[in-house]
């Protein structure tokens, strides 16, 4: 009746767990409880969980990303304590059944569910925005993917208490995935949350090729569009093309432990080498799905900040284009060492070098926007400049690995580990960091506390130097990734030092949590009465802060480049003389919701092999797209009248009390 | 801001102060004990040092150019705000990269065909065969020329190059001696190879390079490299032992352990290597899951048909590319 | 759409939220073609996957030994018909003959439904003579690539039962016209991966 599941999957014999699990629960049922108390589910729903506002989806992105944060933090900072005090033969205090799920869950959480929501919320936020559409082009699906994405938030949550995850490390390589090695539900759960998520990744890429393509304002051509956009066009290709391979592999996988299918396993035909090259033909674009963006980010900070034009356009614009080809031929450096040719390991070591080019070139133009600017030193910019040296030596170290001479040394290494924390963190994190204190205002109509984002980043980079430095060191030392324990005293110092760098992240962490609070409460100091705080450039500085709901009131024309920042050289146009006309609009929608809550129980079913739960959830999920596809009634016209109301309360907040001047909140802190 | 400002450029020297302590023989990489070792680490520091022409001044400028251009009342630094094309800063910032590029790419190009671990090492004396199979969770060595094996432990004459042949009789694994230089993946069913020299005497750490399951931590061995004479005598050692790894012996060592001690057998059941690969390869075996092999593959006949399938290049790495090589055609 | 630059600006607003209105399904049917693009991948890992393993036998039967040409073909022809009374039924749409549509799906719908049964047939008939895909890691691709493509064909079965209810219940409207459209991409491309299922997989297979 319940397939595998029995008492026995709780682990309730691990105190670390059930002392995890009861705080989730306490906390759970405290804010069901608050939520309750303040009769605030109709809004919740209404407003929320069913919207298909892009804005609205991509806040909910971002704040499910800060949420796995911690999560996948707490992950890490148990590594390092386990790795310091195992490192003189002791066996620490997890013993390898528990730390093999430790780092699995670090890194599928970190990539999967921090990193990609981080920047599919930003892109969601900023891109229509930006080009001057009203949504994106499919604002259902824009909610299905959001809520498909969630359930492979819940599933890796629902491992925590309930079975194991897997203990594979993150990329889960046969044979020890399959099976005979790993016949437990840990890599079951890997499955399906990164499965039934990758769907909604899938459909985001089509979701905002199509906005970009499609949707822009009138006089917007391709060589006029902002660059964050740009970078999101570039992402969302690479999602088309990459992420059907990470599906394709992953059901291979699913077949082969579910129905004893041979392509991957050791015996009668099966080539796990075939897994380890489809993975990572996803693998690599997805590195650059995720650090393209926040190149977009920061070229967008750093010349509204210098208050300069960006320094060579078109150039970093096909500095994008090549990285988005070209890392579809470099996938193979991630395993030189698995003996293939000369020929062939020369190759791509080449091409993942050539790779470094157009970055670099990014870097300089970034670079050359400072030069002769007037530099605004807010806590977006000092992301920025945390990135920009920090992200040159992870280049580096990446060059230095894709020679494979010096990778069959340093591959999977804690150099290794350190390269690509180095790049993630130096880019993706502070990227994302970024571009949330630089939007915030335009998402929610208040600024980030700056105090407090700037103590953020100053913990996060010296954190960071403290906690992954050593690992290049440990590299060179002959330490080698993923060990439960290890025996040998020239190490431990490193790695405490790895330790007390884990705890000022923490720390760092604490600070945006902190920043986050302090900002909400002191929302009326901080309201962006102008909208546009920080002198903005592109196009979603010109309507107020938050956004309304339709974004423009009237569809922006877009002449120039910089055309927010053209539009003010030549002085307002203003718009708001011209009659309003109806806007054609979206109707929130529960069916995302639905489905997806389907997909959950599909998806769980399938772990614990209840094969009659799982046609429930298949049987659900394919009524619910039919019951959807029958109503007719998704969209409507948002009157003239309602589109007065809202902009002349737009107006009404440009002259309320407390509004700032970019200036005065800036300089100070 | 001017305090923040330094505490970055103060955070700079932990790091030059870790990279010069690497100069000392803590880190292996940096004191390798051996020629293939030795090219590595040279380079890696020719490839840091083509690449800090770059690096440095890229760090360098941000610093200043954020703390020249900062933005203050009475900043008399100029500003262009409209200033955003320079074909000739355009020109150096493509073109240098592109240079230090093709530089590391002719390097790379190069290094990677020197190093390429099947490739026999010249000057590096007549081969010692060592066969490797890599299980849970310990490494077995089978000298089929002395006709002894061991367990976590590794002997190797100085000055003499080893041809080590590499599976795995479980999940994939990476031989690897961090002080003689590169590692090479072990998987079932393949045989990689690769070949080392130990040019100093010493014991150096041996370790699997990658994550196999529960036992892997420990999943470590001695090598020894020492003077022929010694080689020999430790060989002798080995003969000596009374256990013997025959088809029952086989089983009983593949069954999952950790930590292993290093264990000697004096004697080896002739192509046992070949019968521990035969299963995982194409076409060999009739319909029979993993488990029923483990049973089948120590009848004798089993091993004649395999050991006809080895004499030929099949299994060599070569075929192992082969392997991989249709996936990626596809991809490109 | 987006690349014009408008230069009148009177009534650029209302000309701008017509053209969208209208251009509904131009949107709809571009997004569909990337989703196509991005299927389009999917499937040329397995071929890819496929390829690899299409000797790894491994003691088991070969393809010459389990394809039945002939047997495959009507099933090509099955498809490739359905494909064309596809087409008819797109003609239909285009003339606003609703009645007509409706025919040439459930025409169309037969041919799809005969071909699954086939192919059920033939999947069965290997998994009851102990050829399924627990056999060899090349019957393990062999059901992967060939299954795949039949459960899209299943799900486009489904998706066209939808759309005989609803034509038949509202008629051509705009918004069933853009499903039949997307539809219509979806089955011929179908039709395409089929061809090189054929080809990669029974003519190749027949003659190694």
């Amino acid at each position: 009746m319940l397939g595998k599941l029995t008492l026995e999957a709780i682990p309730y014999h691990e105190p670390i767990i059930v002392i995890v699990l009861a705080a989730v629960i306490l906390g759970g049922a405290a804010l069901a409880g608050l939520i309750t108390y303040m009769r605030k589910w109709t809004y919740l729903w209404t407003e929320w969980l069913t919207s298909v506002d892009h804005k609205k989806i991509g806040m909910m992105y971002i704040i499910v990303a800060l949420v796995m944060l911690l999560r996948g933090f707490s992950d890490a900072i148990m590594m390092r304590s386990q790795q310091m005090l195992a490192s003189t033969g002791g066996e620490g205090y997890l013993p390898p059944e528990h730390y093999d799920q430790i780092f699995t869950a670090h890194g599928v959480i970190m990539i999967f569910f921090v990193a990609m929501p981080f920047v599919i919320g930003l892109i969601n936020v900023v891109v229509p925005l930006q080009i001057g559409a009203r949504d994106v082009a499919f604002p259902f699906l824009n909610s299905l993917s959001f809520w498909l994405f969630v359930v492979g938030v819940i599933l890796v949550n629902i491992s925590l208490g309930l079975g194991e995850f897997a203990k594979t490390g993150w990329l889960a390589y046969p044979p020890l995935s399959g099976a005979n090695y790993s016949p437990g539900v840990g890599v079951d759960y890997w499955i399906w949350s990164l499965q039934i998520s990758g769907v909604g990744t899938l459909l985001t890429g089509v979701n905002f090729v199509a906005t970009i393509l499609k949707m822009r304002a009138p006089g917007m051509s391709l060589m006029k569009m902002p660059v964050f956009t740009w970078t999101a066009l570039c992402a969302n290709v690479l999602i088309i093309a990459a992420f059907p391979i990470l599906t394709a592999t992953i059901a291979m996988l699913t077949l082969d432990r579910y129905l004893d299918f041979h392509f991957f396993t050791n015996d009668l035909g099966g080539n796990m080498m075939m897994y380890v090259n489809l993975i990572w033909a996803w693998g690599h674009p997805e590195v650059y799905i995720l650090v393209l963006p926040v190149f977009g980010v920061f070229s967008e900070v750093i010349a509204t900040f210098s208050k300069k034009k960006l320094f060579g356009y078109t150039s970093l614009v096909w500095a994008t284009i090549v990285i988005t080809i070209l890392s579809f031929v470099v996938w193979l450096h991630h395993f030189f060492t698995m003996g293939a040719g000369a020929d062939v390991n020369a190759f791509f070591g080449i091409a993942t070098m050539i790779i470094s080019i157009p970055t670099g070139v990014k870097i300089f133009n970034w670079l050359f926007t400072m030069y002769r600017g007037r530099i605004e030193m807010t806590s977006p910019v000092l992301w920025t400049l945390g990135f920009m040296v920090t992200f040159t030596i992870g280049g580096m170290t990446g060059v230095l690995l894709a020679v494979p001479g010096a990778n069959y040394v340093l591959h999977n290494s804690l150099f290794l580990i350190a390269h690509f924390h180095n790049v993630i963190i130096g880019g993706v994190v502070f990227g994302a960091m970024a571009g949330i204190t630089y939007w915030f205002p335009k998402a929610t109509g208040f600024m980030l506390c700056e105090k407090w984002g700037k103590r953020s980043f100053w913990f996060w980079i010296v954190g960071f130097y403290l906690a992954f430095m050593p690992l290049y060191i440990l590299g060179f030392m002959g330490m080698t990734r993923r060990l439960q324990h290890v025996d040998n005293p020239l190490w431990v110092p490193y790695l405490v030092v790895a330790f007390i760098g884990a705890v000022l992240i923490l720390i760092g962490i604490v600070c945006t949590v902190i920043q986050i609070v302090v900002s909400i409460k002191n929302r009326d100091q901080l309201q962006d009465t102008t909208g546009d705080i920080w002198g903005g450039r592109t196009l979603e500085w010109s309507t107020t802060s938050p956004a309304p709901f339709y974004n423009f009131a009237h569809e922006p024309q877009v002449k120039e480049l910089d055309e927010f920042w053209e539009m003010k050289e030549r002085g307002h146009e203003e718009a708001a003389k011209k009659p309003y006309a109806p806007i054609h609009m979206p109707r929130n929608a529960a069916a995302g919701v639905i489905i997806s809550g389907f997909s959950l129980i599909f998806g769980f079913a399938l772990i614990w092999h209840i094969w009659w739960l799982a046609i429930v959830g298949l049987v659900g999920m394919i009524a619910s797209f039919i019951v959807r596809s029958f109503n007719y009634d998704t969209d409507y016209y948002v009157s003239v009248e309602e589109v007065e109301r809202v902009e002349r309360e737009g107006r009404e907040r440009r002259s309320l009390p407390g509004a700032r001047t970019p200036t005065d909140t800036v300089v100070q802190g | 801001m001017r305090k923040s400002l330094m505490r970055g450029a103060l955070r700079g020297l932990p790091i030059l102060a870790g990279l010069l302590m690497l100069s000392g023989c803590d880190a292996v990489l940096f004191d390798p004990k051996g020629p293939i070792g030795e090219s590595e680490k040279s380079l890696i520091l020719t490839a840091t040092y083509l690449m800090l022409v770059v690096v440095i001044p890229v760090i360098f400028m941000t610093l200043w150019f954020a703390w020249r251009y900062r933005d203050t009342k009475q900043s008399k630094a100029t500003y262009t705000p409209n200033w955003a094309h320079s074909t000739k800063i355009e020109a150096v910032v493509w073109g240098i990269p592109c240079l230090i590029i093709l530089a590391l790419g002719i390097l790379t190009w190069k290094s990677t065909h020197e190093l390429d671990p099947r490739a026999e090492i010249v000057d590096g004396g007549e081969p010692i065969e060592v066969q490797v199979i890599a299980m849970d969770w310990k490494w077995l060595f089978i000298y089929p020329e002395q006709g002894i094996a061991t367990v976590n432990e590794l002997a190797m004459p100085v000055d003499r190059q080893v041809r080590f042949h590499i599976t795995s009789e479980t999940v994939m694994n990476s031989f690897f001696i961090p002080r003689l230089g590169s590692q090479i993946y072990a998987m079932a069913g393949m045989e990689n190879r690769l070949h080392l020299i130990g040019s100093e005497v010493g014991t150096y750490d041996g370790i699997s390079a990658s994550y196999s399951g529960a036992g892997f931590a420990d999943m470590h061995f001695k090598t020894h490299v020492m003077s022929e004479g010694d080689f020999d005598a430790w060989i002798e050692k080995a003969r000596g032992s009374s256990k013997v790894l025959d088809d029952a012996g086989y089983t009983a060592l593949n069954e999952p352990s950790e930590n292993v001690a290093p264990t000697f057998y004096g004697q080896v059941k002739p192509h046992l290597y070949q019968q521990i690969m035969a299963p995982y390869m194409d076409g060999m075996e009739l319909g029979m899951s993993d488990k029923q092999m483990g049973d089948m593959k120590m009848s004798g006949k089993k091993m004649d048909h395999s050991a006809h399938k080895m004499s030929g290049d099949e299994m060599s790495g070569d075929d192992m590319s082969g392997h991989a090589e249709p996936a990626m055609a596809t991809e490109e | 759409m987006a690349n014009n630059a408008m230069t009148s600006h009177d009534g650029a607003h209302d000309a701008h939220d017509d053209h969208e209105h209208h251009d509904a399904n131009g949107l709809k049917v571009f997004g569909f073609w990337l989703y196509l693009l991005s299927d389009c991948i999917l499937f040329s890992m397995l071929f890819a996957a496929y390829v690899v393993l299409s000797q790894a036998y491994a003691g088991g039967p070969t393809g010459a030994e389990i394809f039945e040409l002939d047997f495959v073909l009507v099933e090509t022809a099955l498809l490739l018909a359905s494909s064309f009374t596809y087409g008819l039924a797109m003609l239909g749409m285009n003339r606003g003959d609703s009645s007509a549509v409706i025919k040439w799906l459930m025409i169309t719908f037969v041919c799809g439904a005969g071909f699954i049964a086939m192919e059920i047939y033939e999947f069965h008939h290997l998994i009851v003579n102990d050829m399924g895909p627990d056999r060899s890691a090349f019957l393990s691709a062999f059901f992967a690539l060939v299954g795949t493509h039949g459960l899209h064909v299943t799900v486009g079965l489904i998706w066209m039962a939808l759309l005989i209810i609803q034509v038949k219940q509202k008629g051509l409207t705009e918004a069933h016209r853009g499903r039949l459209m997307m539809l219509s991409l979806f089955w011929h491309f179908l039709d395409v991966i089929w061809i090189c299922v054929f080809t990669v997989v029974y003519l190749t297979g027949v003659m190694l």
